[in-house]
This record gives C-alpha cells, sequence and structure tokens, in this order.
C-alpha cells in the first residue's frame, strides 16, 4: 500500500503496518497510515484541522519495543517501525477508555461512541451506580449557541480552535485539575462577559455534541431534531467578500444550523458569527 | 492578538505587589492607569515587550498571592494586562495550582500535611484536635484557615504543617530578584518611552488602616491582611496540636526551624560525598563552602573544556537520579550537539515524591554545591541560562539558594564572564506553586513558560524541544551534584564506588516508623537491610514502600534487596526517587493505599482520559474494599487491574503510567485484601 499525497513531494519511509509492508510519506502520522490503508480506528480528540492533544487515548496503537502505547493520531510513523493496530493490549485500552468515558460523561451526542463501545465490548456500567461523573447543567447563556459540559470529553479541541490554532481569541481556557478540570471562561463568567465573538468555531470541532448551536439544542430538548430529515446545502456567504464556504443544514424547509467545509483551503471549516449564526433572515417570512 | 479584558480593577496593594516583580507600567497600553498623549498616538501592540514576557506568568501570581493571600478578579486582570495574557488563559494558570486561591481567603493559611510518612506518624490526629480546638478544615476563623496537603517534603520530622501568611515581604529579607540575561535568540526590548520613576514607597505604617486598599474594612472576612503583618513563612514538625495552633494564632512566635544537617543523621561523616558539607560548611558562606572544595570542579571543568567534561560524567557512568536512571552525559551530549539554540538547564527541584525530601536537604545545607554544579552542567551543554524550578513548599531553599546565586553573582562565579573564563551564565529560581505533575520534565517547560504544568506528550523530546522549544537539559538536583565530585576526583575514582552499572553513592530518605529518620548517603550496592539498621527499623516491620508513591512495596523477608537500579529491578521494584517509607504493624495499609489513590487522583493533570478518570475509579474502588478482603474484594481487584493496565499503557505521562504501581504491590507482595 502507498498513500500518495497531493501535497509537494515527500520521501516516503517504510515501516511495519499490521504485518504488512507500507510507504507513508515523510511526516505521516500512524493514523494517516491506518487511514490511508483502509483502517478503521477510533478517534475522538483528533480533528482534521486541528493539532491534536491527544488526550482522549482512544486511537492508541501498540509500537513494537515501546514500554507504552502510542497514540496514532500523534505519533509520527518512522522508518522501519513495527505497528498494531489491534493488538489485545491495544484493545484493552480502548476498551477501558470507552468505559471510562462513558461511566462518567454524556456520550449520547458523540457520533460513533454507541458504536465503539459495543465494538470493543465496553461496560460502562460496570463500575458501579454511584460514580463520580461531571453532572454539569447546559450554560445557556447567550440565544447564539449552548454548553452543555456534562458531554465534554476535555479534547481541548475548542480550546485551539478559540486560542492560537485559528480564531486568536482566547476566550475559553481549561481551568482547574484533575476530574474537576473544565472548559470555561475566566472566572466562569458567562459567554456574554466573556471575550467570545460568537464565530462558533468551538462548535464546528466539538466531537461530542458538548457545544452545539441554540437552535439544535431547543429541538433536540423538544423531540424535534431528527438529523436523517435533513438536507446539507453547501453555497457561498454573502456577508463579504471573502467567500467562505458555508453548508446550510434544512430541516422541515428552515435552516436549523450552519457548518462550513473543513477541506476549504481559505476557511479550513471557520467562520465569523455572521456566516455561522446570521441565518435568521432567510427565514423571517411575512 | 486583540485581547479583551475584564472590567475589574486591582487594590492599590494588588498592584503594588505585580509591579513589584515587573516594574510600573510602561504606558496605559499595559495596565497603566492614565494615558499619556504619547500612548493615545501610539499603540505598541504589534511589538510589545510584554508578549515576551508570559513566563513571568507565575512569578506573578506568586506576588499577588504572596501579598494578598490570593488572586482576586482585579488583580488577575491586571496581571493580564502587563504580560498581554488571555484572562481565561491565566484563570486557567491560576486555578492550575494548589497554592493559589480564586477565592478569597484569609491571609494566614496553614498547610497540614496528611501524605504517607505524616500518615504513618499520627497526623489523621492531629487533624482531628486541630478541628476540635481551632476550626474545621477550610473553615476561616480569626483570620486564618487550615487545610490538609500533599507531601511537604519534611518527612523526618512528620508530623509536618507548613504556615504561610500573606503580607509584604519586609524589606531585609526582600530577595533579589535575578535580572534576566539578554538571551541571543530573543529579540531586544524596543525603545520605551522614559519610564516614570518608582512612587515612593510610603513606610508600610503610613499606609493607615487599610494598607492603602479600598474595600479593606467593609466587612469581608480576610479580604486583606491586616496592617503590618509582613509576609511570613513557617514550618511547623513535628506539628503537635499545641504547636500548630500556636503558629495559626502568632506565627510571630513558631520557633526556628533546626537546621538542614538535623535531617542527614550521618552528617560529618568522613566516608559522606554527596553530604559531605552538609553541617561542616556553614551554607551562608560562599567563602567557607571554596575553603572546602568548592569550585574546584568548576575549575577542572573550564580545563577540560565542555566535550572533556561530557566525557567524564560518561566515563563516570553517571544516571538520573529522578527515576528515570538516564545516562546524564548522554543527554548531555545530545543537548549540547544540537544545532538550534539557545541551549538551556533547567535543574528539577520540584521534589513532590511523597515521601522525598533530599533535595531540600542538599539545597538548604550546600547551596552553592548546586550552583556550581549547574554552572558545569550549563558549560558542557553550551547554555547560557539556567533554571531552578523548586518546589513552592520550599521557603527556606528559596531564601538560601537565592542568597546563594546572589552572593555567586557578585563574586563573578555567576554572569558574563565566570572566572574569567569568557563563559556567561547565569541561574534564575522559578517557583512551582503546588503541583506534583511539575516534577515531570516537560511539565516544568509549560510551567515556566507561563501555561497550564501539563505534560507534553513525547517525542520530541527535551534534548531537542524543550524549554521556550529550544534543546534543553533537565536535571534533577541530586543528579547534578553529582558531577561535582566526578570533576574533583575523577570519573575513575567516581565510578570505582557501587556497582558496575549503578556507579557512585546513592541517597535515601528514610522516613516512617524509624528511629532515625532522615537522608542517608550509601555507596550503590549496599541492600536494604543495612540501610534499615543505620535508621533503626521498628520490632514489627510490616512494609516498606521503596520509590515512593510511584514505588513498589516490597516484605519484610526481602530486605536483601539491593539499592542498585539493576538490583531493585530484578526484584521487581524500583529505586524511584530514593524514598524508604517504613511501616510498622500499627499502620492499617488499606488507608495508607487510600491516601496513594487520593494523592494520584488530586495531582492528576486532567489531560488524559485513563489518568483523569482512572485514578477517581481506582479510588473509588479501593473505598469500596477499605474493609474487606478474599472474595469480598476479588471483584473490585479485578476491576482495578483492568484499569490499572491501560492507564500504564495508555496515559500520556509517568504520573499515570505509575499510579498503579504502589497499590498494585501491596495486593501482589503484601497480600493486602487476601
Ligand atoms: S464562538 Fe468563537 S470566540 Fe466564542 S468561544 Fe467559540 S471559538 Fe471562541
Ligand atoms: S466542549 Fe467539545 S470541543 Fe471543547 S473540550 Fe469539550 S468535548 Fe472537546
Ligand atoms: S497521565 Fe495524568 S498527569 Fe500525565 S498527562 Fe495524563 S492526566 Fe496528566
Ligand atoms: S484521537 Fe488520538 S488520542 Fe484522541
Amino acid at each position: 500500500m502507498t498513500a500518495v499525497p497531493l501535497q509537494l513531494p515527500r520521501r516516503l519511509i517504510e515501516f511495519t503496518l499490521d504485518g504488512q509492508e507500507t510507504r507513508v510519506p515523510e511526516g505521516s502520522t500512524i493514523l494517516d497510515a491506518c487511514r490511508a490503508a483502509g483502517k478503521d480506528i477510533p478517534t475522538l480528540c483528533q480533528g482534521d484541522t486541528l493539532t491534536p492533544k491527544n488526550a482522549c487515548r482512544v486511537c492508541v496503537v501498540e509500537v513494537a519495543g515501546a514500554r507504552t502505547l502510542a497514540p496514532a493520531c500523534s505519533r509520527r510513523a518512522e522508518a522501519g517501525m513495527t505497528v498494531l493496530t489491534d493488538s489485545e493490549r491495544a484493545r484493552h485500552s480502548r476498551k477501558v477508555v470507552l468505559e471510562l468515558l462513558a461511566s462518567s460523561t454524556d456520550l449520547s451526542t458523540t457520533p460513533r461512541a454507541a458504536e465503539w463501545i459495543k465494538e470493543y465490548e465496553a461496560k460502562p456500567g460496570r463500575f458501579g451506580a454511584d460514580v463520580a461523573r461531571l453532572n454539569e447543567e447546559p450554560k445557556v447563556d447567550n440565544d447564539l449557541y449552548v454548553r452543555d459540559y456534562d458531554k465534554c470529553i476535555q479534547c481541548y479541541k475548542c480550546v485551539d480552535a478559540c486560542g492560537e490554532q485559528w480564531q486568536n481569541t482566547f476566550a475559553i481556557a481549561v481551568a482547574g485539575r484533575g476530574f474537576d478540570a473544565r472548559v470555561s471562561t475566566e472566572h466562569g463568567v458567562p459567554l456574554t462577559d466573556s471575550a467570545c465573538v460568537y464565530c462558533g468555531n468551538c462548535i464546528e470541532v466539538c466531537p461530542t455534541g458538548a457545544l452545539s448551536f441554540k437552535s439544535e439544542f431547543d429541538m433536540r430538548a423538544a423531540g424535534t431534531w431528527d438529523e436523517p430529515a435533513q438536507t446539507e446545502t453547501t453555497t457561498v456567504c454573502a456577508y463579504c467578500g471573502v467567500g467562505c464556504n458555508i453548508t446550510l443544514h434544512v430541516q422541515d424547509n428552515e435552516i436549523v444550523k450552519v457548518t462550513s467545509p473543513h477541506d476549504n483551503p481559505v476557511t479550513h471549516g471557520n467562520l465569523c458569527i455572521k456566516g455561522r449564526f446570521g441565518f435568521q433572515h432567510v427565514q423571517n417570512r411575512v | 492578538m486583540d485581547l479583551k479584558y475584564t472590567d475589574a480593577a486591582p487594590t492599590d496593594a494588588e498592584r503594588d505587589a505585580v509591579d513589584g516583580l515587573l516594574g510600573p507600567p510602561p504606558s496605559g497600553w499595559e495596565g497603566g492607569t492614565t494615558r499619556s498623549d504619547e500612548d493615545l498616538r501610539w499603540a505598541r501592540g504589534g511589538v510589545s515587550a510584554a508578549k515576551d514576557r508570559r513566563d513571568q506568568l507565575l512569578p506573578a501570581l506568586h506576588a499577588v498571592n504572596d501579598r494578598i493571600g490570593w488572586i482576586s478578579e482585579g488583580a488577575l486582570d491586571y496581571i493580564c494586562r502587563r504580560l498581554t495574557v488571555a484572562p481565561a488563559e491565566a484563570y486557567g494558570v491560576a486555578t492550575f495550582y494548589a497554592m493559589f486561591s480564586v477565592r478569597p481567603r484569609p491571609a494566614k493559611v496553614l498547610h497540614v500535611c496528611t501524605d504517607l510518612a505524616c500518615a504513618a506518624r499520627g497526623s489523621a490526629a492531629v487533624c482531628a484536635d486541630l478541628t476540635e480546638s481551632f476550626a474545621p478544615a477550610g473553615t476561616a476563623t480569626e483570620g486564618a484557615v487550615w487545610q490538609e496537603s500533599p507531601c511537604l517534603g519534611l518527612c523526618e520530622r512528620a508530623p509536618a504543617a507548613l504556615l504561610i501568611q500573606a503580607g509584604e515581604r519586609p524589606e531585609p529579607a526582600r530577595l533579589p530578584l535575578p535580572a534576566l540575561p539578554p538571551l541571543p535568540a530573543r529579540p531586544p526590548l524596543p525603545p520605551l518611552p522614559a519610564r516614570p520613576a518608582l512612587p515612593a514607597r510610603p513606610a508600610f505604617e503610613d499606609r493607615g488602616s487599610g494598607g492603602g486598599a479600598p474595600g479593606f474594612g467593609k466587612g469581608r472576612v480576610g479580604e486583606q491582611p491586616a496592617a503590618g503583618a509582613p509576609h511570613r513563612t513557617a514550618v511547623i514538625a513535628p506539628a503537635t496540636p499545641t504547636a500548630l495552633t500556636t503558629a495559626i494564632r502568632s506565627p510571630e512566635h513558631t520557633p526556628a526551624e533546626p537546621p538542614p544537617e538535623t535531617a542527614a543523621p550521618q552528617a560529618g561523616h568522613p566516608t559522606l560525598v554527596l553530604l559531605k558539607r552538609i553541617g561542616t560548611t556553614d551554607p551562608a558562606s560562599l567563602d567557607a563552602y571554596r575553603a572546602n572544595g568548592g569550585y574546584t570542579a568548576l575549575r577542572r571543568a573550564f580545563t577540560l573544556g565542555p566535550a572533556g567534561v561530557i566525557r567524564e560524567v560518561l566515563d563516570a557512568g553517571l544516571v538520573g537520579r529522578g527515576g528515570a536512571a538516564f545516562p546524564t552525559g548522554r543527554k548531555w551530549e545530545v543537548t549540547a550537539q544540537q544545532p538550534d539554540g539557545p541551549h538551556y538547564l533547567v535543574c528539577n527541584a520540584d521534589e513532590s515524591e511523597p515521601g522525598t525530601f533530599k533535595d531540600r536537604v542538599l539545597m538548604e545545607g550546600d547551596p552553592y554545591a548546586l550552583v556550581e554544579a549547574m554552572t558545569v552542567a550549563g558549560y558542557a551543554i553550551g547554555a547560557r541560562q539556567g533554571f531552578i524550578y523548586l518546589r513552592g513548599e520550599y521557603p527556606r531553599a528559596f531564601a538560601r539558594l537565592g542568597h546563594a546565586l546572589e552572593t555567586a553573582r557578585t563574586r563573578g562565579l555567576l554572569g558574563p564572564d565566570i572566572l574569567g573564563q569568557g563563559y556567561a551564565f547565569d541561574i534564575e529560581i522559578r517557583r512551582g506553586a503546588g503541583a506534583y505533575i511539575c516534577g515531570e520534565e516537560t511539565a516544568i517547560f509549560n510551567s515556566i513558560e507561563g501555561q497550564r504544568g501539563e505534560p507534553r506528550s513525547k517525542p520530541p523530546f527535551p534534548v531537542e524541544k524543550g524549554l521556550f522549544g529550544k534543546p534543553t537539559a533537565v536535571n534533577n538536583v541530586e543528579t547534578l551534584v553529582n558531577v561535582l565530585p566526578i570533576l574533583e576526583h575523577g570519573a575513575a575514582a567516581y565510578a570505582a564506588t557501587g556497582t558496575g552499572t549503578s556507579t557512585g553513592t546513592k541517597l535515601f530518605c528514610v522516613s516512617g516508623q524509624v528511629a532515625r529518620p532522615g537522608v542517608y548517603e550509601l555507596p550503590f550496592g549496599a541492600n536494604l537491610r543495612e540501610l534499615l539498621e543505620l535508621a533503626g527499623p521498628p520490632q514489627d516491620l510490616r512494609a516498606v514502600l521503596l520509590g515512593g508513591a510511584a514505588g513498589g512495596f516490597v516484605r519484610p523477608d526481602e530486605l536483601d534487596i539491593p539499592l542498585t537500579f539493576e538490583g531493585t529491578r530484578a526484584a521487581g521494584t524500583t529505586l524511584g526517587s530514593g524514598v524508604v517509607l517504613v511501616l510498622d504493624g500499627s499502620v492499617e495499609l488499606p488507608r495508607i493505599l487510600l491516601r496513594i489513590a487520593e494523592f494520584f487522583r488530586d495531582e492528576s493533570c486532567g489531560q488524559c482520559v485513563p489518568c483523569r478518570v482512572g485514578t477517581v475509579r481506582q479510588e473509588e474502588a479501593l473505598h469500596r474494599i477499605k474493609d474487606r478482603t478474599g472474595a469480598a474484594a476479588a471483584d473490585d481487584i479485578a476491576l482495578m487491574r483492568e484499569v490499572g493496565q491501560a492507564m500504564r499503557d495508555a496515559s500520556i505521562c509517568g504520573l499515570g503510567q505509575t499510579a498503579w504501581n504502589a497499590v498494585e504491590s501491596a495486593i501482589d507482595r503484601l497480600g493486602v485484601y487476601k
């Protein structure tokens, strides 16, 4: 197998992936190699537009000779490496990590979580009924989006997107330590008092649904959120001349949320408040 | 970057505390109260010097916390403006460290250690008594509050406590802040308009009853320290209930700490190498240090040249004493070879492993040794700047090292031209603020840089990308001090002591139920029994915890274990940081295990899932089985094993990877729940 990048040519390195000789461009992660080879490795904190924090540890793989497992999302493939993606040890860690997450966090809106829990035979219930959980109330402090940290897995993606990787607004950061660590504004003030500019880039990257459009949050509460019934239309944002791509998610002829294609070389899925949230005027009918 | 600050204003005392560290704000853009005409015409946002000073965040938080006792919104916002740091990020940093509070609390905080050695010597009774005679933990009473604390590094005098009283640092004791020598890689500071002169500081008594702070005296408990009460720390060990209540009510009357050599029972013995100056040489006197062999190693280093020094250290077979046992010469060699620059040297003096206090004794009893050793190491790796990352809970080591650095600087042993050899090197102390994880080598970098003290994932390794992203060698205090005998007597003489793969001598921190707890120095190869004989073992020895909370237990019938890296490894345990915690039959092991689990749960940085949630699940399981044995405990033990395996395999750093070791060894080797 050879993964060929659509970029400037890079040197290829050779290593062994699950017993097969594999060649990847230098600098590729083990995960890149796995995906090129059609292997499905679970990931949560990894994101296509961000440098992963490799904090969730569901993507761990076994590298021969290493004392510990390696996060596939961040460990670069090295020439001569021998990697096992589905070894007993790797599967065990993934299973336990899924159990730890599901026993402390609400994963109900995390895409694929249920599927992986089944695949790895994880039993989050086995830690007992009165285990410590996040137990956070949703934070509804503005009309645009809701932060429901009971669903947060502390993947740092929103922090990175808001901070130095994209938005440079630094409205949110992780505060506290250990199990008490939470994504927070300064002193926990409402978003409306924080530096947030409502670009929604944090929502775009959140892997769990902990951050969601108020529209989605309200519809879920009312039981009217119906994803399969939604259509997606990608168009060009009309507000300014940059020409960002926006994807309108429409249910029952109403725009319910707006995302942006991550493969856009200019915006990489990022928008501003107008492109992200300024869609009401479209559906204000007389 | 266009940062949005909050509307909260600092009090005068808070502003003063920050300005005392950073100097007055150069312009209205950086927190000045007035904007000059020039400010209004010229915004230096893009080239602001403040952007390069994010690493002053931790010192600035310390400055406010030391002065006021806690960090208010106004103080935090002022720090952010001064350093161009986003408030949310600064809040994330401030809430990471246990010694800081972002909620109002009294100026006097008493930290009572309830960790392993103190627990083994009765801290629970002390806490119960304090609750009875003073107030429950966490309840502000009489302008003071007490709280339980992880290991304070005073295990030889357990149970121990540390009182910190916020206030202005009294002038004579105020430690001069070492100025950062210019680093080649950093852009020079842009010229600034002439700074207004510092307003004359009124005498403390002249400031009126509020210490000059508006808002004081409006009835908020513990808002500001009482006028006139200076910043003060006091160590109370052994901590008797009476001594603690006296200390908390009148800290000025706490008896002086015994000298550091009382923690080294062998002090003065002619065979000592690393401890040879402890108790025999005045730690405050550079002349005494030189008269006792000081600075011969550095002179030899200059004759050998950097490569020669590295060769000696390699030939001596010195390996790191921090637990990982990596060859020191190798680390230096790789750092020295890195083309990227500048190179940094970091001394890991964040000794937070429960049961460890040897670095404290070295730094308090022989501070110049560390200064000299760092100068040698810096020379070898081509660094111009060294940092000592010191535990926040070590006030005496901070004072003594600060004094040693100052004297060395005035005598040309640090600075632009050391001993006239044309080598420029200086050392700065950075205080930690109560986070065990900051002893992890990459977490130190984040902490110094003003980020949350979360470990970085490796690779890249520090020798390539360390502090400020530059090649960095990190060594702990004991490792560095070993460099002196290597250079004084030569590699061969050094390697003649110890075994083939563990050369030299090793410091052990013996605590718990022994007659003479303290730091012992033995040549590698001595066994555990010999060490315990020196310290006076208990009659009914139950177990020994080797290597600390991240180490493992051994049984009374295993005392022949040789105390070498290879010997302990072969016996399925570890030397770790040299902890030897001795427990007798009176100790309830399940409680000790619970304390270990609680420690790791408290100290996990929270970055990765196996450790953040795993440590919680382990503690829960240990709670469930604390009074159970046999079949009743089997399920939970199996569960802990599964979680422990995933933590060991999948955690980012050593904390999560080793958090299960001690408990597992207690189950397997001691049969605790049988
Ligand atoms: S909406 Fe934008 S500015 Fe606000 S927190 Fe999210 S990423 Fe940051
Ligand atoms: S809110 Fe979402 S993006 Fe942010 S840390 Fe939590 S799970 Fe990750
Ligand atoms: S193992 Fe624990 S301490 Fe280390 S990075 Fe992970 S959460 Fe932080
Ligand atoms: S996806 Fe790799 S650690 Fe989270």
